[in-house]
């Protein structure tokens, strides 16, 4: 028992990662019906503008919550810059474009970046400084839970939290709901699509670039190729919950880690790449909108 | 007459270039033009169900697997029985015949795998199929990285190197034939009705899940047997040559190419496998080029280099696929 709940622990943490980088993913696809595949790699660049800032902040050296916080601010900010620029430039030229060109240039895109990255850090891998000191917190006898992996799970919920007040409560949120409805309406309505697509990517980019950081403080390994598979696997949890919609993001992620963490644990660690496409197959046959999402009637 | 015809000759064409290319060009040369033979294959493939039929698949990568992996084991495993029965023919008719069944087993299994993905999973749309068929192409990966009996992580070696340039080419031929022929035929027409509105075609009768079906496991089997080409051309498999970016760079040729015209993935087949190896000379900038110029050439040009259209080789070729290379049926 003890140890189904230490599993469960480490597969919240994972999922919140997995929720954080799919959040992303299913924003963009709400507002532009686009797989933007470029969003793993984000998250990629994410965790090592992270370890440059925490080299630049000798964050490692003398660990301290504020310079931790600082890091993660610095890599999320870069990263919301760097989503304005990619969508600026590669995908605002491809918007009316046939869906499966837009869908190529997000594939080139994500090789730029991955290439790129080897042409930039190298291609192997590098080791993020511990800018948080480790210690297990015991939460029950034989069920023990990192203070990273505490810290993991925390600020995902704040920032969770945090956009849905976004998205809810704000003018700028609204917005982006009319625009995720019809871009048309929206326009006409008075708001600036393409402002608000660039809003969108940019948030989607600091949720990525979030992720990569908090992964970077339990899993320090980190190098160019990182984001491929952890991009694709968030892609699934935010199908799994119903693209498009926001808090089936966070569910799936959060399914989407527990079940891997229990492949793992349970049946074989090799088949832990596997277990999100067999669920993504079993979901979309049962239910084809995901859990949350709505079957939407087709209009001739 | 004129069919007989045109098959001899291209026949003859085949087996003189068989036996004149590997002696006139140097290995690395020849490896290259028997990769495009390859991707032509693999290209044209994913375009039935991609470029004709308008379904989203990006899980080429793992129908191609299916089939290289069993027809590698299939020549394994009964090659030099079969082989030997065959004793009293040349050794490369022999040679032929075993890897002409290993491929035609290849392709079964993998058109078998295609009907088992597709059936259930047609019902979706657009994106969603295009996962499906992503998370096909990982489990399939993954249940070879598993399997140890061929070889798991550490790959299979020892593939007896059958595949000559008959053979790729030859199926390469057959293929850009058997597109052709379904484009200009009844069937390819509810496959086009299928791709250029789905509701409608319905309305008008035509029986959208059968084509669907249809397309997509002729798609997995000429993949299935490009995988088996490709095993025997290599003589080594790995998993790692079947991941999901493999798919990627199918679907970059069929999209460059032009969705629905054949010349157009004829085309970028050898556009996309010729680019990394020009561009090695500059080493580390290489991807970063080919990214590049991917990003650039959708952002000028993207319904890709031919649109729709097919490069007009009627004057030459016309008359091998029946006079109809030049008219296209298109709406």
């Amino acid at each position: 028992m003890s140890e189904f709940l230490q599993q469960l622990v480490n597969g919240v943490t994972w999922g919140s990662v997995y929720a954080l980088i799919a959040l992303g993913y299913t924003m963009v696809y709400g507002i532009l019906r686009l797989i933007n595949f470029a969003h793993g790699d984000v998250y990629m660049l994410g965790a090592f503008i992270g370890l440059y800032a925490s080299r630049a902040l000798h964050a490692g050296e003398s660990p301290n919550p504020m310079k931790a916080l600082l890091v993660l601010l610095t890599s999320m900010l870069s990263c919301a810059l760097i989503g304005m620029v990619i969508e600026r430039l590669a995908y605002k030229p491809v918007r009316k474009s046939p869906r499966l060109s837009a869908l190529i240039t997000a594939i080139g895109v994500s090789l730029l970046i991955e290439n790129g990255g080897v042409l930039l850090f190298g291609a192997s891998p590098r080791f993020f400084p511990q800018i948080v000191a480790q210690q297990q917190i015991p939460l029950a006898p034989g069920v023990a839970i990192s203070n990273q992996q505490l810290i993991v799970i925390v600020v995902s919920l704040v920032l969770m939290l945090a956009l849905r007040w976004l998205v809810l409560h704000t003018r700028v949120g609204k917005a982006m709901q009319a625009v995720s409805h019809n871009h048309m309406a929206a326009a006409l309505m008075g708001i600036s699509v393409d402002r608000i697509v660039t809003f969108t990517f940019m948030i989607g980019s600091a949720l990525a670039a979030a992720a990569g950081v908090l992964v970077a403080l339990q899993s320090p390994r980190i190098e160019p190729y990182m984001g491929i598979l952890p991009g694709l696997k968030a892609f699934v949890a935010a199908v799994l919950g119903g693209i498009g919609n926001i808090p089936g993001a966070v569910v799936g992620g959060l399914v989407m880690g527990i079940a891997e963490v229990l492949v793992t644990g349970y049946i074989s660690p090799s088949y832990r790449d596997a277990i999100a496409f067999v669920l993504l197959i079993v979901i979309l046959l049962v239910r084809p909108a995901g859990i949350f999402g709505k079957a939407v009637a087709e209009k001739v | 007459m004129k069919r007989g015809l045109a098959l001899a000759a291209t026949l003859l064409a085949l087996v003189a270039l068989n036996v004149v290319l590997p002696r006139v060009t140097n290995p690395y040369h020849f490896q290259v033009l028997m990769l495009i033979g390859i991707n032509i294959v693999l290209a044209v493939s994913l375009n039935l169900v991609n470029g004709f039929t308008g379904q989203f698949s990006i899980g080429h990568a793992g129908f191609m697997a299916v089939g290289a992996y069993t027809s590698a084991m299939f020549t394994l495993k009964l090659g030099a029985p079969l082989a030997a029965s065959w004793g009293f023919l040349p050794p490369p008719v022999a040679q032929g015949l075993v890897l002409l069944m290993a491929l035609v087993a290849g392709g079964l299994l993998a058109a078998a795998a295609g009907y088992i993905v597709g059936l259930p999973s047609l019902r979706l749309r657009g994106d969603y199929l295009a996962i499906v068929t992503l998370g096909f192409g990982e489990i399939i990966r993954v249940l070879i990285l598993n399997i140890d009996a061929i070889g798991a992580a550490r790959g299979l070696p020892g593939i007896p190197q059958y595949s000559t340039f008959f053979w790729v080419f030859g199926t390469a031929v057959l293929v850009i034939v058997v597109a052709r022929r379904i484009a200009t035929s009844t069937h390819g027409r509810a496959l086009f009705a299928i791709r250029d509105d789905e509701v409608a075609a319905e309305a008008l009768g035509v029986d959208t899940t059968r084509y669907k079906v249809l397309a997509f496991v002729l798609g997995a089997f000429f993949a299935g047997v490009a995988g088996g080409l490709f095993a025997h051309f290599l003589s080594y498999l790995n998993p790692s040559s079947f991941t999901f970016l493999k798919s990627i760079e199918v679907i970059a040729m069929v999209v460059l190419g032009g969705m629905g015209s054949i010349t157009g993935s004829v085309l970028a087949a050898i556009v996309l496998t010729l680019l990394p190896e020009v561009l090695r000379s500059v080493k580390e900038l290489r991807m970063v080029i080919y990214s590049l110029m991917l990003i650039v050439l959708m952002i000028t040009r993207p319904q890709g280099l031919m649109g729709t259209r097919e490069l007009d080789l009627g004057p030459w070729f016309g008359r091998w696929f029946g006079r109809a290379a030049a008219k296209e049926p298109r709406a």
